[in-house]
């Protein structure tokens, strides 16, 4: 199994979990994140205080897959999230050692 | 006994709710202005005046203030003269010109308002690093040496069986609702206690942006509104006078903030919410000591030259380096001296004061007299203010430590959080409301299900 994680931009949020619904991934977790890549951060104004914010808000989703569906799952991913434009984001994937489901205690695939 | 006039005494003590509304205003708009972590301490150091100067005014300040001046100096009132306001009680306790009399005790109502507020005003400066017990105590002896006694000074009218401040009466310098007694005063003791702290850690190094600005707009239109009870009911009166100064303090209200955004959009690029906020208030202030001397075409001017200045005078502290956290200096300072010299240039004779400034032909006669009080304010409030500091720090320390304000005075100074947008965990068990609970330890009140609990929990790969 594998852990793929996507740092997006907040509003294609939408459009990419619509794009893996329509895939067939049926879960997901996603949660606030902020960071900043190459296109480093903006500057805001108070009372003409200049300040340089390095961190710029993202989304960070993350989704397990069974190993041969993480290579599709991640370019579905990556048509839905990109608009060309500076700051799209990132997706990596890494191996999982074990997923349980809290309810049942099912473990492995089926716990997916 | 004199009959008092129900329309005045009524928009009196309506205007004293209003102005009483501007503390918990400005609490908003302090507390957007600084970071989550200490958003309740900045709105508590405005609350807790609500609490300690009504106790003191009621019990000496109302005295200090309009009690008999002591030794006819026009320094300060009579403490003992009025105590417990136990001698306003009485149905003969009016005053106000014959027609236009109200209680006593609604104008002592009135003028507690206006106490609060200005000991509130002056925790701006001294955000995120202040110990509460300390600022406790601050605000009762702050309004004791300084407030209490200044306002005698410029707001303690002499009649014939009365000695009234000196700066009334033979100064006779205008400030119609406090542009010296509050907003100078205030931000020189705001300059003063900035100092006697010192910088918050990493001042002019760490971004220190606003936390809620919603709340700083919010608070910014509750100050509006109350500031038409602070300046209209200063007339204790509802005659045409007052519609004067209403229209005033719309008026300079409006145009403090229009200019404030024409510099913030010509300087920085934009035009910016927390510039509308300030410029507003800058005009506002402003307009305070002057809404009875001027038209409404002066007041433009006023509030407009406030708003101009005090956007930049708020660049100060940086240039500086004294962190006056919120800008008391910038905005209530700054504001306060545009409004009160600006009277003595732009008075008009058919304003309700009567007097004609240097641009309306009046010549220079009212403008030393607004300087003389402006600076007399300001230099016994910032040194009398710079003592009381420098002698709480010594005795009680006026700043938390360390890691205290690192991690937020929300939690040192009240052991509470502003938000609680992630949930953290944790149960309830401790303190005083733990022996009300069934069993402090087992705080789910049930076992696990037995059907889950066959579930094998070995083994998970």
């Amino acid at each position: 199994m594998k852990l793929i994680t996507a740092i997006i931009k907040p509003h294609q949020l939408e459009t990419v979990k619509e794009a893996l619904e329509a895939f067939g991934v049926h879960g997901m977790t996603v949660s606030e994140a902020s960071g900043y890549g190459r296109q480093r951060g903006h500057s805001e104004v108070y009372r003409g205080a200049e300040y340089q914010i390095d961190f710029v808000p993202k989304v960070r989703m993350e989704i397990l897959a069974e190993d041969d569906d993480a290579g599709p799952i991640t370019d579905v991913i990556l048509g839905a999230a990109r608009t060309g434009r500076i700051g799209d984001g990132k997706i990596w994937i890494i191996p999982v050692e074990a997923v349980v489901r809290v309810r049942t205690g099912e473990h492995g695939p089926g716990a997916l | 006994m004199d009959a008092i006039n129900a329309g005045d005494t009524a928009w009196v003590l309506a205007s004293a709710g209003l102005v009483l509304l501007m503390t918990p205003g400005l609490a908003l708009f302090y507390g957007g202005m600084v970071r989550a972590k200490s958003v309740l301490n900045m709105m508590m150091m405005s609350f807790i005046a609500l609490g300690t100067v009504t106790v003191a005014w009621v019990l000496w300040g109302y005295g200090e203030s309009f009690g008999n001046s002591l030794g006819g100096l026009g320094l300060v009132g009579n403490p003992l003269g009025h105590i417990g306001l136990q001698d306003l009680l009485s149905a003969d306790a009016v005053m106000g010109p014959a027609g236009h009399q109200i209680p006593t005790l609604a104008f002592a109502a009135f003028q507690g308002t206006f106490a609060i507020i200005a000991v509130a005003l002056v925790s701006g400066a001294i955000a995120d690093r202040a110990r509460f017990s300390t600022w406790t105590v601050f605000t009762v002896i702050w309004a004791t040496v300084v407030y209490f006694p200044v306002a005698h000074w410029v707001f303690d009218v002499a009649t014939p069986t009365h000695l009234g401040g000196w700066i009334a009466n033979q100064l006779k310098a205008i400030d119609f609702a406090g542009g010296t007694v509050l907003e100078i005063n205030c931000g020189a003791a705001g300059l003063a206690l900035a100092l006697v702290l010192g910088k918050r850690l990493g001042f002019r190094k760490d971004p220190m942006r606003p936390h809620n600005l919603t709340l700083v707009m919010l608070g910014a239109g509750l100050l509006w509104f109350g500031w038409f009870g602070f300046n209209a009911g200063s007339a204790l009166a509802a005659t045409g006078s007052t519609a004067v100064i209403w229209m005033n303090t719309l008026v300079a209200g409006a145009v403090g903030m229009l200019t404030w955004l024409a510099v913030e959009r010509v300087r920085d690029g934009h035009a910016t919410s927390l510039g509308a906020a300030s410029g507003l208030v800058a005009g506002l202030v402003a307009i305070t000591p002057s809404c009875s001397a001027v038209t409404p075409v002066g007041a433009i001017a006023i509030g407009g030259l406030a708003g101009a200045a005090c956007a930049y005078a708020v660049a100060w502290k940086f240039r500086y380096g004294y962190d006056d956290s919120l800008d008391v200096v910038g905005v209530h300072l700054v504001g306060g001296l545009v409004g009160t010299i600006g009277i003595g240039l732009f008075a008009s004779k058919v304003a309700p004061a009567g007097v004609d400034g240097l641009f309306y032909g009046g010549g220079v006669d009212q403008l030393w007299r607004q300087i003389v009080a402006a600076v007399a304010v300001l230099v016994f409030s910032f040194v009398a203010t710079g003592a009381i500091g420098l002698g709480l720090h010594r005795a009680m320390g006026f700043r938390v430590d360390r890691d205290d304000e690192m991690r937020g005075v929300d939690l040192s100074e009240h052991l509470e959080t502003a938000y609680d947008l992630v949930p953290r965990g944790g149960r309830l068990g401790v303190g005083s409301a733990a022996q009300h609970l069934p069993d402090a330890r087992h705080h789910d009140g049930h076992e696990p299900t037995p059907a889950l609990a066959a579930i094998p929990t070995g083994d998970l790969r």
